[in-house]
């Protein structure tokens, strides 16, 4: 064969990995809370992407390639158990955990302390504190605006799982900033 | 209904999120009138989503890897010896190497700080993704000029050169080599010239001209802002373009 058609398919490569590369940059990085994982996790699903495009169907390759992302950052952070989250206490039941996370009393005035907590290294900490599973639904959801069905595509969870993921996550988040709100 | 929370959450945070099909949220909206929960709920989700938006670190991905897959993607040949290798296998096998060997070059010799010239061509490369090019779209100067207020800390001078050629088409944010700069987005025929604008103190310079992968950059600095233009229009056009831009008022 001559390189006509690999010029082509190398094109269509780069027109469905380019555009989305800033998002999968950002899953990686949120993944692994760390630029230099994040890199690493990103080259590996970059070789991954390139070495199963041929089976690609062509439809949605954001969530093609985040889904990538996702299981290379996965099979990192079981290489390394260190890197892993430690899940915060009131949530360490997993999935089986009840959706239904408690108010603060309502008397507190919540949503000023909400908007009063402050900075985004603030907001980063409190996101990146929380544990994987939380973390990547949230991430998915507001940072990339996907729906929960590519959400459930990526993680490989069931659509209610992803549904109680993010509403423990936005719960965690919404008290862990009114708690920093009332504090110094 | 009058637990410690309401029971519907996940209905309540599927109205949020726009997941509910017309019938469904008509059917929640009768609940939500009479819980104060999820209404409170929905007030505090709305509000973390903006912050979210507003406050969390947006991670962009390296210019190493931009560069690394347009490197890997435009390989003229592949050696002779891997003729029968798989495409992909080979392709894979380039981009690895390409990209191992853009890292270490990257990790020796400057982590932190790829070229302004290497950052301007990744950025303008990005933009010219579909629907990466304008935040706003205008041809008028007196719309795009304010749409920056408040976006940025600091004012780009915004100037349209419709009449010399180069109209104006719009703008947006950019983020390049750790600053927030203005993109301004000026046409040529049925090309895109980006100019990125940032505040850089120090003497007025004359314009210097450079190319990177077939793109010809052209950077001057001017009034306290550094300036550079970047298109695939030959260099005397962009020579023109940076002359004209920099004698207007």
């Amino acid at each position: 064969m001559n390189q006509r058609p690999e010029k082509a398919d190398r094109q269509a490569f780069e027109a469905a990995i380019l555009p989305h590369l800033d998002a999968a940059y950002n899953l990686a990085r949120w993944l692994m809370r760390n630029a230099e994982d994040a890199e690493d996790v990103l080259q590996e699903a970059m070789v991954r992407a390139l070495t199963y495009f041929d089976g690609f169907k062509g439809e949605n390759s954001r969530g093609w390639l985040l889904q990538i992302v996702r299981n290379a950052a996965y099979a990192s952070m079981k290489l390394n158990q260190g890197a892993r989250s430690v899940p915060i206490a009131a949530f360490a039941g997993g999935d089986e955990a009840p959706a239904h996370a408690e108010l603060s009393d309502p008397g507190d005035d919540p949503e000023i302390a909400l908007l009063k907590s402050r900075a985004s290294q603030g907001l980063d900490r409190m996101l990146a504190d929380l544990p994987v599973e939380l973390r990547e639904a949230i991430v998915l959801r507001e940072l990339e605006e996907l729906s929960y069905k590519e959400i459930a595509h990526i993680t490989g969870a069931p659509m209610g799982t992803v549904m109680s993921r993010l509403w423990r996550a936005r719960r965690l988040l919404i008290e862990a900033a009114k708690t920093a709100g009332d504090g110094p | 209904m009058s637990a410690p929370f309401c029971d519907q959450t996940l209905l309540l945070q599927a109205d949020f999120d726009g997941e509910l099909d017309a019938a469904q949220a008509a059917a929640f909206a009768a609940h939500r009138r009479i819980c104060p929960d999820c209404r409170r709920a929905a007030a505090e989700m709305g509000i973390l989503r903006a912050r979210l938006k507003r406050e969390a670190s947006y991670h962009r991905a390296p210019e190493r890897f931009i560069r690394a897959l347009a490197i890997s993607t435009s390989v003229a040949a592949a050696p002779a010896s891997t003729r029968r290798a798989a495409p992909w296998r080979r392709m894979a096998a380039s981009f690895a190497a390409g990209a191992a060997l853009a890292a270490s070059v990257a990790l020796i010799l400057a982590p932190e700080n790829p070229g302004l010239a290497d950052a301007v061509t990744s950025a303008h490369l990005r933009a010219l993704q579909p629907g990466h090019l304008e935040d706003v779209i205008s041809t008028d100067q007196h719309t795009v000029k304010p749409w920056f207020d408040g976006r940025l800390d600091f004012a780009p001078p915004v100037k349209d050169l419709a009449a010399q050629g180069f109209p104006l088409q719009g703008g947006r944010l950019d983020y390049l080599a750790g600053h927030a700069a203005a993109a301004l987005v000026y046409g040529r025929a049925k090309h895109e010239i980006n100019l990125f604008v940032w505040p850089e103190p120090g003497a007025d310079s004359a314009p210097e001209t450079e190319s990177r992968d077939g793109y010809n950059l052209v950077h001057w600095r001017q009034d306290g802002m550094s300036l550079w233009a970047i298109s695939d229009v030959e260099k005397s056009q962009l020579a023109d373009f940076a002359a004209l831009w920099r004698q207007s008022p």
